[in-house]
């Protein structure tokens, strides 16, 4: 009975304010579409900044003179005592020779034997713990000189260069990202709640007569809750039928040829979907339920 | 003991609107004095200051019986709406006490304002009818905000619309219905729950003096009814006509409390009245 009487009567608020009602549909509706192209844009460019950021990675050289017991040793050390260790690579003199000599096929025919030691490749769990993971294989002395961790190794080195650019690169692009996605949620709060605003304002008489009459506040907030979530799933509705227009027509035909539309780390469209109705269905809803406190103090 | 026995003897005294004139007890004094079951309102020494500074109430005192009709009269600006918003706790006083149905105003917190209001049935002059509904829906809206059912509403609504005489206005909006019209469906919209006590600041106040004559015999055949009513006018003529009890208020302050009054005051001056009314007061507490 209750709820079927707050139902009727948010029915009636939304015939009969139909223009505020319509304008808070659509900030809803634009909001959501914006949010709905910017998610999968931002996942898309950190899933890129992130898979740049997995190359990042330390050589630990061997001496030449390792047999393979200390290969064996180091990497157990490796592998089971050494924190910040993400993947560890083994290349064999031998694999080193014949890389390097297929890039630089002269220069190797020149030398004759094979002068590379063999060779650890070790990704560290995270690619902020490079300098970490360094530090313990080839720890630095009180005297300012980099000792080794085991005696058969015989430098520790990480592609310093292109490290440092590649993590202040991606760390610029990834908070970019973050900097502009809580912009665009704060503008969408703030415009859905705004345009609510506005039409409970017009509406204001109608709440101060209504405590004047003794309802109690919740008894006058449910249909304004019950309509912003009628206003904030209708805007949502519309929103994904739009994106699932513009992803059927545009997005699919080009993933074939274009593989960072197709890159694995965006998110499930069903998923996306869920969180855009979620999302304006919650904000609608809650701000009505909010914005109505400031008339209620009767 | 004393107080136990007057509270026993209140209750079975002949109803009180038989007892038409009736002692007004002097400010200062009363203060102490516990609450008197016979009384729907008591404003014991209320002051009300507005945040600007304006005086909305200067220590006033008075109270009223259980099924009297009383008036509020005084120029603009005396506190005769103060008193109407206090009694409907949209304001709180500064100072002093109000009592309601025995009950300190000040007990009642935020949350249990809605069910007091529901015991307090107000006129306003402006109507406030909610727009977008009909004389029907107006007053269901009412009841339904006091958690009535569906049944009851059916029940109740046509019966104070025909009361009130707008059984054929149901389906009409406020803005197709007259001021006076308007005014029923309000007095119809306070009176639907049957409260006990029914506020009506300047109900008369839009109204031409036909319609206002209406609107007042609405108001008085609700106080034969057995509800208590206070009603805040401007309108002399209506004052003198009906012979009721009167209040005067002057910048705030009571200057005036006659059983039987008219809108102006006539032989007394205030002081002598003061004195009279001392008098009158001690002679009670000796008794």
């Amino acid at each position: 009975m209750r709820f079927g009487f707050f139902l009727r009567e948010a029915g009636r608020s939304l015939r009969r304010n139909a223009v505020p009602s319509f304008a808070a549909m659509a900030s809803v509706l634009v909001t959501m579409l914006v949010l709905g192209v910017f998610i999968p844009i931002v996942q898309a460019t950190t899933g890129a900044a992130n898979e740049v950021r997995g190359k990042v990675l330390v050589d630990v050289f061997l001496t030449t003179k390792a047999t393979d017991a200390d290969v064996e040793r180091v990497r157990r050390t490796l592998t089971e005592d050494t924190r910040h260790v993400g993947n560890v690579e083994f290349v064999s003199k031998k694999d080193a020779y014949a890389e390097e000599r297929k890039r630089n096929p002269e220069a190797y025919e020149l030398l004759g034997s094979n002068p590379l030691p063999d060779t650890f490749r070790v990704t560290p769990d995270k690619p902020e713990n490079i300098g970490a993971l360094r530090d313990t294989l080839a720890p630095v002395t009180p005297s300012g000189e980099r000792t080794v961790a085991d005696p058969a190794i015989d430098e520790v080195k990480n592609r310093r260069d292109e490290t440092t650019k590649i993590l202040s690169a991606t760390r610029v692009v990834k908070l970019s990202m973050a900097f502009l996605a809580i912009l665009l949620v704060l503008a969408s709060v703030l415009l859905i709640s705004n345009t609510i605003r506005l039409s409970l304002f017009a509406r204001r008489r109608e709440v101060e007569v209504m405590k004047l009459v003794g309802a109690t506040d919740w008894f006058i907030r449910w249909p304004f809750v019950i309509e912003g979530i009628i206003v904030g799933a209708m805007g949502g509705v519309m929103a994904i039928l739009l994106l699932l227009v513009g992803k059927v027509a545009f997005i699919d035909p080009l993933k074939q040829d274009f593989s960072l539309i197709a890159a694995p780390e965006t998110i499930n469209f069903g998923l996306l979907i869920a969180v855009l109705l979620a999302a304006s269905v919650a904000v609608s809803a809650a701000g009505s339920g909010l914005s109505l406190r400031r008339f209620l103090r009767v | 003991m004393a107080a136990t026995e007057r509270h026993v003897r209140a209750r079975h005294l002949p109803s009180a609107r038989r007892r038409a004139a009736q002692p007004v007890q002097p400010p200062a004094r009363s203060a102490a004095l516990p609450p008197d079951p016979r009384n729907v309102i008591e404003f014991r020494d209320v002051s009300m200051h507005y945040d600007e500074g304006d005086i909305g109430l200067d220590h006033a005192t008075f109270n009223v019986r259980r099924g009297e009709f009383v008036f509020l009269v005084g120029s603009t600006g005396s506190g005769k709406s103060t008193v109407m918003r206090m009694l409907i706790k949209e304001r709180e006083p500064t100072s002093g006490t109000i009592r309601v149905a025995g009950r300190p105003m000040d007990e009642i917190d935020r949350r249990r304002i809605p069910y007091y209001r529901r015991n307090v049935g107000v006129v306003f002059q402006d109507f406030k009818l909610l727009p977008n509904r009909t004389v029907y829906d107006n007053v269901a809206y009412a009841l339904s905000a006091t958690g009535a059912t569906r049944k009851d509403i059916r029940a109740k609504v046509p019966d104070i619309l025909r009361l009130t005489g707008l059984s054929t206005k149901l389906h009409n909006y406020p803005d197709q219905l007259s001021g006076g019209e308007q005014q029923r469906v309000s007095v119809a919209r306070a009176f639907v729950n049957h409260p006990p006590l029914l506020l009506a600041d300047e109900p008369t106040g839009n109204l031409d003096p036909h319609t206002s004559l209406g609107i007042m015999q609405l108001l008085y055949r609700i106080y034969r009814a057995g509800t208590t009513v206070l009603v805040a006018t401007h309108d002399s003529h209506m004052v003198d006509r009906m012979r009721r009890r009167v209040i005067e208020l002057e910048g705030g302050r009571i200057i005036r409390d006659e059983a039987t009054g008219l809108y102006a005051q006539r032989e007394q001056s205030t002081e002598e009245f003061g004195d009279m009314l001392d008098s009158a007061y001690r002679d009670l507490g000796r008794s």
